[in-house]
């Protein structure tokens, strides 16, 4: 007992140094100005941005949507696989993980440049060239492609525990697929789709490298404002943390809300 | 007049090029309990498998009412099954997974009601509508899988060895219980099993099965005391068998000796399969034995003791209410009914 107490100093003293006392500044830095006094003026100042918060948050659940509608039927296909086929898919699906976020997203801007890979092979049918790039399109599919990962792995992980002779109970108690889907297969994937579900968002909601890259500059999110507070020409640590501790605070907020939807999803089916 | 409900013809089915079935020709009779009986690997699931539409056959075909159902995918056959390792539904509490079918069917909540109430009483489970799977033991949900499937009203279950997991006595009850509800609702059931005992308690048909293929279909009475081979007649219950030479018809020569015998129509000197049960030996003083041998071991099994005995090399198990001494020679005699004498099987 005493021993395994011993063995969670080091973490406990990892998160204090690098999550408790970071997540104690932006708080302190937030609620000051810059002579250090307190004030709530940073948090009146954010209005401003109310509109590129807004923009966040609806792209970040429109990908994560769409990562759910792909990665649902994914995951399924490879959870029901011969075992060997099921490590390789998985592994397929991690490669690209293996390559630098910037690169990966470099990349895309190659790919959907007006002279870009797509567009000159569209050039060979008369096509285009067609407006790929720096559109709130281009700035969805980086997340997309980005973090489908994340909500494939743990749905995957919650498929693959479902018992096939469950499976074939359903259809032998009369389960077309859909019903089976429905019936069976969405409510068992519940906990994975909520882990997915946060996954994708919470990256997505806070990215700031995939609308710089793909977003053409009209397309900035909420996550561009807060790393032009801290590092940009509009230098103010102040504001950047007041909008920092806002996302924080709504994004626990929307994450609790679908917990308690997921929750009660599944609290009616028991 | 009996209705055949269900017939394999020429049922093949192959696994990364092994045959699994080697063309099989099964016809189930309406109403029965028919039990497929054999050693693990030997097809009965399989077989189990196909009628319920979750294995596909090579070639072969498969009749119900005598309309070809090959094609037809399980949630449209008008059988269900009651699998191995159970499968309730998790995230269904025990109303919910015994109104399972009838919500696909879009029945009316108030008849899905009256139903399940049915059927949890038929199953002795009455109040357990709330309780969560993970509440109930072994024997219990075993009656819920039981209950989920025959709420639908289905023209056959399908059972696949259901009874593997419970201990012994919850298993005999649930024998007794299986046969009594086939019974009160005129179903047939097919049963998957590799206890002998259990195939012997229940069906009104055995099939015994070995290698992806049928050796025997029979009723139980039938089975055990006519078996057509030395691998039926080892495998339901245990068998003394012994290599012996027909000499003529009613006379069979083992074990050194000549017996009389009730069988006839094999060739001359035909080499044979001598079938004897352990509890058709009689013990009796050495001088009066047809053969004598040395007791090698003695086990107290309840009802009956089981003897082991060598005689000139030969081994000989014996079941007999009496106990023996170990190493003490005696006799043992058999009377010409109970020599069942089998053409050597093929393999």
């Amino acid at each position: 007992m005493k021993t395994s107490k011993a063995l969670a100093i080091p973490y406990i003293v990892w998160i204090l140094i690098f999550t408790i006392i970071p997540l104690g500044l932006i708080v302190v830095f937030a609620l000051t100005d810059s002579s250090g006094s307190f004030t709530l003026q940073n948090l009146f100042d954010m209005s401003t941005y109310m509109s590129v918060l807004f923009r966040s948050i609806f792209f970040a659940m429109i990908a994560t949507i769409i990562c759910l509608i792909l990665a649902f039927p994914a995951a399924y296909i490879i959870s029901r696989a011969k075992s060997f086929n099921q490590s390789s898919l998985i592994v397929l699906i991690m490669v690209p993980m293996w390559i630098n976020f910037i690169l990966r997203t470099y990349a895309w801007m190659k790919l959907l440049d007006p002279n870009g890979l797509i567009n000159n092979f569209l050039g060979l049918f008369g096509i285009g060239p067609l407006n790929l790039i720096n559109n709130a399109g281009a700035v969805i599919l980086g997340m997309v492609y980005n973090y489908l990962p994340f909500m494939i792995l743990p749905l995957y992980s919650v498929m693959v525990k479902i018992d096939q002779s469950v499976i074939e109970a359903a259809q032998d108690l009369g389960s077309s697929r859909l019903s089976l889907v429905r019936r069976v297969i969405l409510p068992l994937s519940m906990p994975g789709i909520s882990t997915g579900v946060i996954a994708v968002f919470v990256p997505s909601v806070s990215t700031f490298v995939i609308s710089r890259m793909l977003g053409g500059g009209t397309n900035d999110l909420i996550g561009d404002i807060i790393e032009s507070q801290f590092l940009g020409t509009s230098y103010n640590p102040h504001l950047g943390s007041a909008m920092a501790l806002v996302l924080m605070v709504i994004v626990l907020f929307m994450m609790s809300l679908f917990n308690q939807f997921g929750n009660e999803e599944e609290g009616a089916m028991i | 007049m009996k209705n055949t409900i269900i017939s394999l013809r020429n049922a093949v089915v192959e696994y990364d090029g092994v045959q699994i079935l080697k063309s099989i020709n099964l016809d189930i009779v309406d109403k029965q309990f028919v039990t497929l009986l054999g050693p693990s690997g030997c097809g009965k699931t399989t077989t189990l498998r196909i009628i319920g539409g979750f294995a596909e056959m090579a070639s072969g075909e498969l009749f119900f009412n005598g309309v070809k159902i090959n094609n037809l995918p399980p949630h449209k056959r008008e059988v269900n099954t009651v699998f191995q390792k159970y499968a309730l539904f998790p995230h269904l509490n025990i109303y919910d997974n015994i109104a399972f079918g009838l919500r696909i069917k879009k029945l009316p909540e108030k008849e899905i009601a009256a139903r399940v109430t049915e059927m949890l009483e038929l199953v002795n489970m009455q109040g357990f509508e709330k309780r969560s799977i993970n509440s109930l033991s072994g024997g219990q949900q075993q009656r819920i899988a039981i209950a989920r499937a025959l709420v639908n009203r289905p023209k056959v279950l399908l059972l696949d060895e259901p009874l593997g997991a419970l201990d012994l006595k919850l298993r005999k009850e649930m024998q007794i219980e299986l046969k009594r509800m086939q019974q009160d609702l005129e179903i047939t059931f097919i049963y998957v099993t590799h206890d002998q005992e259990e195939a012997l308690t229940m069906s009104d048909t055995v099939v015994v099965m070995k290698d992806g293929c049928i050796q025997q279909i029979g009723a139980p009475q039938d089975i055990y005391n006519e078996p057509i081979n030395a691998f039926v007649a080892d495998f339901i219950g245990e068998s003394n068998i012994i290599d012996g030479i027909m000499r003529r018809d009613f006379l069979v020569e083992f074990a050194g000796k000549e017996f009389a015998c009730v069988d006839k129509g094999f060739e001359p000197d035909e080499l044979v399969d001598v079938v004897i049960r352990p509890e058709d030996i009689k013990v009796v003083p050495q001088y009066q034995g047809a053969i004598v041998g040395v007791v090698e071991n003695c086990i107290f099994k309840g009802v009956h003791y089981e003897i082991s005995v060598d005689s000139l090399g030969y081994k000989w198990i014996i079941h007999s209410t009496q106990s023996e001494e170990i190493g003490a020679i005696i006799g043992m005699n058999v009377t010409p009914m109970d020599i069942h004498i089998m053409h050597k099987s093929e393999a």
